[in-house]
């Protein structure tokens, strides 16, 4: 029988209560939201938090809406509300594809897209595809809030910069014109970790890619981005031999390992295939016109 | 520390450890062991409950979690001596051979229905994808869930 360690539990009634007993606690106290990922590692013991800290009553952190020509998803949105939204998935398609590769539909009933990326696992589909999308974070502390890039807010495997006394709020997605997105995984069974998987977001100007984002997963990308094939996609055109290439660089610049998933050499050709596969569908979904992008306004 | 959860549409106040999983506290606090403990890791949904609205693996919800909230088991799908479509789907069509994944396929089941009530047996799949039949009858699983969805309670 699994149980988690013993446990004090405190339930916070707002988001500065939330952050002052964060602060009270000290960095021994972990946040619980859909606790999905926390529960079973507490479980075996690889986290064995003094105090959790239940944020799950705050209903002031579950929301998706469009706001300032962003999208902009509350930390404690569950990863079936963020499926459930027709806008989100019009706007940014990598989202709904990585959301339906996650897990199994009764994890994503309860855990949370803020628990997910501050797990920080290297394994996490929606790290890269927020790394793709160039999201942004914002993060509350007892000084205030701050935002830090995508790509800043991993700093390893299982570690993030929000800092013991902080507490992720939000994830904000800018929407600009000529954008097309897709996330391809592939995994040894459903519901499973990937092996690997890569996510694509780019944004067109007259057929030419003027901005790009290639999100990794679970092959020892820093930052679960390939910064490199990005830097080759700019200005170039949105073709085949440019996404052939751009693989071949995603590839090289990653560091996969061998474990019970698959050898490291196959993880590299994962990162090449499905970086390309992800950037053909990107290209496809860029070019179809885009619908007027309703958001239900949801604040749950 | 103290708890009070609606499951069943009976109300418990009980005093609990926060370590305590909402499992262990619905077979051993309660004594409703309708709802079963499998894999403990998430994987199989022998233990799927509804908390609130919706469907979840309750060895990896804390009792704590469900302080204030409704939790819905196998034991309250029948109602006032009739069983649930879902229940009689199974009966009708073999839907269970051991037995033990079958709570929480029809909580799941019950769930999917109320949200689309005609399901094609792809969707049916997708919807338990979450849910492990040992005995491998899924098969069956599906006819049970499609009788359901044609014969809805009166």
């Amino acid at each position: 029988m699994q149980v988690p360690a013993y446990v004090e539990y405190e339930k916070a009634t707002s988001v500065d209560h939330a952050i002052a007993l964060l602060a009270r606690f000290g960095p021994e106290a972990r946040i619980l939201a859909g606790g999905h990922s926390l529960i079973p590692m507490m479980k075996l013991r690889l986290a064995q938090p003094e105090t959790l800290i239940d944020i799950n009553g705050l209903s002031e952190l579950s929301y998706i809406t469009v706001t300032d020509g962003e999208l902009r998803i509350g930390a404690l949105t569950r990863h079936a509300q963020l499926l459930d939204q027709p806008a989100v998935g019009e706007l940014f398609a990598i989202l709904h594809d990585a959301e339906k590769v996650i897990a199994d539909p009764i994890v994503r009933n309860w855990g949370t897209i803020g628990g997910s990326l501050c797990q920080a696992d290297p394994s996490e589909d929606l790290s890269a595809a927020f790394a793709a999308l160039q999201a942004s974070m914002v993060i509350q502390g007892p000084d205030g809030r701050r935002t830090v890039p995508a790509r800043d807010f991993h700093t390893g495997p299982y570690e993030t910069v929000v800092a013991p006394a902080e507490l992720l709020t939000e994830v904000r997605l800018a929407i600009r014109p000529g954008g097309g997105s897709a996330y391809e995984k592939v995994g040894r069974r459903v519901g499973d970790w990937p092996v690997g998987a890569a996510g694509a977001a780019i944004w067109l100007v007259d057929g030419t890619i003027a901005e790009a984002g290639i999100g990794l997963t679970a092959v020892g990308a820093r930052h679960f981005a390939a910064a490199e094939a990005e830097e080759f996609l700019r200005g170039a055109p949105a073709g085949e031999a440019s996404f052939v290439r751009a693989g071949e660089i995603a590839a090289e610049h990653c560091d996969p390992h061998s474990d019970q998933r698959g050898p490291a050499d196959y993880k590299r050709h994962l990162a090449q295939e499905l970086t390309v596969r992800a950037l053909r569908r990107a290209r496809q979904r860029a070019a179809q016109p885009s619908a007027p992008h309703r958001v239900a306004g949801r604040r749950a | 520390m103290q708890i009070t959860v609606t499951v069943n549409g009976a109300e418990y106040s009980r005093e609990v450890e926060p370590r305590l999983l909402l499992i262990h506290f619905l077979r051993d606090e309660l004594r409703l062991t309708g709802s079963h403990w499998g894999c403990d890791t998430s994987n199989c949904g022998a233990c799927v409950v509804w908390l609130d609205d919706t469907p979840v693996k309750s060895c990896t919800v804390l009792t704590a979690m469900a302080d204030g909230r409704r939790v819905l088991t196998v034991e309250g799908l029948e109602q006032g001596g009739v069983l649930d479509p879902i229940q009689q789907g199974f009966t009708e069509c073999h839907g269970l051979q051991c037995g033990f994944c079958t709570p929480g396929m029809m909580l799941t089941a019950r769930w999917l229905l109320d949200h689309n009530p005609d399901p094609s047996p792809a969707q049916i799949r997708e919807a338990l994808s979450g849910q492990i039949c040992r005995c491998t009858g899924y098969e069956n699983i599906v006819r049970s869930v499609l009788w359901a969805s044609e014969h809805r309670a009166q």
